[in-house]
């Protein structure tokens, strides 16, 4: 049997999926969500983990240092990376939203919208219709219309708590989010079998939690 | 702009030390003469051709291709692959000598990268070209030769993944009816993302027994029952060509005993519509990157003017030697140093260790600052210093 890597994204998603694997009959060690370590081996379940920033786990599965990895859709839209999505885990659900102070319009000539999804933010823009210009943030983008960088933000909202507690409105909605198996082409041919297996187990656990 | 350092080159340029371009050339000349053994002759195109031929002809995503002007103002591209230069010539000259026609290349070729660093931007890609042989015979050829060239280099897990383009085409236009809702369910397939696949069927406002053909359709896969399974996807006779013609090629495949080295894979597809009948990937073990594809193109020639049936591979050198990773060796070079006195002496034994075949560096004492380290990396070292005539040539 082939050892599997899987490349985890730390943090929110992390721990959903954690629990989803368990479900789904792996036996992952009881401290294995509370390490620190970035490698974890589970030698009885010839699986290897890596924990890596969600916003890097595409780029280790598609140069197959990684053959599987668990990621946002928002990080797929973002990488575009060669890779297979094979599963949505409808875990860690939210959505992509345009928001701005409330009762605002954008500037005219010159639009400017501050993400963390530069890529997602320009094309959306572009099928509208409109030509605004992208700046790049990598974290706390509520603060940027705030405090008068930008006139809108494209950004995750889950309970839309962070926009409200910063006094900000949702404008559009740009689309769903959930997290979703990915892997490497060539893994998946290569360990066809074992991977093959997993998304049958974790398919298997998503459908009992729909019907539910 | 900052000045450059002097160690600096573009994105994805990347130098070939001496081990490697030895292993490269090992490689090369052994996968080259299993290509010759077959009967294919080796051509060189120009490494600068048209953007308005070659490069729309190519299956290279504009984006990729590294373009620059002429002094008339004309667009050229650097050759991002083989395939359409060859079909080029092929239409305009040799073609007319031979048909079918089997020609072989081994050339560099460019690809630029759009964001990051990882992957080289030149590189060496070798294959075949089968020009005017629509045979499914034709495709058997090509995938055997494939699979020969990397026994021959000693490549043993590896799989080559056989999928149909007109099979995919038929089985959509079938159930979605139009060119352009077929090619959507084809980008999903293409992007693999085969979340979208499915919820994209689930949208479509069709029966549910067409929803699970199109569903199963990802699901078809190995060599047992795949074909029998994909047949079940069709409605009445049209569409099953395609599947009759890789039942052939698994048969042709088997009587060159090499049907262990392929699996069916009925929804790999190619982006745009480049390849018209049978595709394949080639994977192998340790390296995240195919090795090398190929396929069936009837169509590219008919760009150039002629109205004939191709089918071929290119495999990458780089990727292969990566799946190899052979061993680093120590030089089989001999060290011949020498001193003034014995300078003739020296000529002579290495003129004749020459002849014999073995690889001889002479060096003169005087012309090395730190002896230790520099004979330190020859296994084979003799000295020939000092009088001639006295005892001590091997000290």
């Amino acid at each position: 049997m082939k050892e599997l890597t899987i490349a985890m994204p730390k943090g929110r998603i992390f721990e959903e999926a954690v629990v989803m694997l368990k479900r789904a009959g792996y036996k992952l060690p009881p401290e294995f969500d509370d390490s620190r370590k970035l490698i974890i081996d589970v030698p009885e379940e010839k699986l290897r983990f890596i924990l890596a920033k969600p916003m890097d786990v595409p780029t280790y599965v598609e140069h197959g240092v990684a053959d599987l990895g668990i990621a946002g859709k928002d990080v797929m839209l973002e990488e575009e990376r060669d890779v297979y999505e094979l599963l949505d885990l409808e875990i860690s659900r939210c959505y992509l939203a345009v928001a701005g102070l409330p009762n605002t319009t954008m500037n005219e000539v010159a639009p400017k919208i501050a993400t963390k999804y530069p890529n997602v933010a320009s094309s959306y823009f572009r099928e509208q219709g409109e030509q605004v210009e992208i700046i790049k943030l990598n974290g706390s983008i509520e603060i940027a219309p705030i405090i008068g960088l930008t006139d809108r933000i494209v950004d995750i909202v889950s309970t839309g708590r962070t926009l409200k507690e910063n006094g900000l409105v949702e404008y559009e909605h740009i689309v769903d989010i959930t997290s979703r198996l990915i892997v490497n082409p060539v893994s998946y041919r290569i360990k066809h079998q074992r991977i093959q297996e997993m998304v049958d187990r974790l398919d298997e656990v998503i459908s009992k939690e729909t019907i539910r | 702009m900052s000045d450059l350092f002097m160690f600096e080159k573009p994105m994805g340029m990347r130098d070939t030390f001496p081990h490697l371009y030895k292993m490269k050339k090992q490689i090369r000349s052994q996968v080259e003469s299993e290509m010759v053994a077959w009967g294919y002759e080796f051509l060189e195109t120009p490494t600068l051709e048209y953007d308005e031929t070659v490069g729309e002809a190519s299956a290279i995503l504009d984006q990729q291709l590294f373009k620059l002007l002429d002094q008339q103002g004309r667009t050229l591209v650097l050759r991002p692959d083989m395939t359409a230069p060859i079909a080029r010539v092929a239409a305009s000259k040799l073609l007319k000598d031979r048909n079918p026609l089997r020609l072989a290349y081994s050339a560099n070729v460019f690809r630029a990268q759009q964001r990051e660093g990882g992957r080289p931007a030149e590189f060496e890609q070798m294959g075949v070209e089968l020009i005017g042989d629509s045979s499914v015979s034709g495709d058997a050829e090509t995938i055997a030769l494939l699979i020969t060239s990397l026994r021959t280099v000693g490549l043993k897990d590896f799989t080559i993944s056989i999928g149909h383009m007109e099979f995919v085409q038929e089985l959509f236009l079938q159930i979605v009816g139009t060119e352009e809702r077929a090619q959507q369910l084809k980008k999903y397939l293409y992007d693999k993302n085969y979340v979208g696949y499915r919820k994209h069927v689930e949208s479509l406002s069709l029966s549910s027994i067409d929803k699970q053909r199109l569903l199963r359709l990802l699901a078809i896969r190995g060599n047992g029952d795949s074909i029998e399974d994909a047949r079940g996807l069709l409605e009445g006779d049209k569409g099953t060509e395609p599947l009759s013609e890789l039942e052939e090629l698994l048969s042709i495949l088997h009587d060159y005993g090499l049907d262990q080295y392929v699996t069916i894979d009925i929804s790999l597809v190619s982006h745009m519509s480049y390849y018209t009948g049978v595709l394949f990937e080639v994977y192998a073990d340790k390296v995240g990157y195919s090795l090398g594809n190929g396929g069936r193109y009837n169509h590219l020639l008919h760009k150039f003017g002629a109205h004939v049936a191709a089918t071929g591979f290119g495999i990458r050198l780089d990727y292969l030697i990566e799946a190899l990773s052979p061993e680093a060796e120590l030089s089989e070079t001999i060290l011949v140093l020498f001193s003034a006195e014995r300078r003739k002496d020296a000529i002579a034994l290495t003129h004749k260790l020459r002849t014999e075949g073995k690889q001889v560096i002479s060096q003169d004492v005087t012309g090395v600052r730190d002896m230790d380290r520099f004979t330190a990396q020859f296994t084979e070292v003799e000295w020939m210093v000092g009088r001639s005539g006295k005892a001590g040539g091997n000290e």
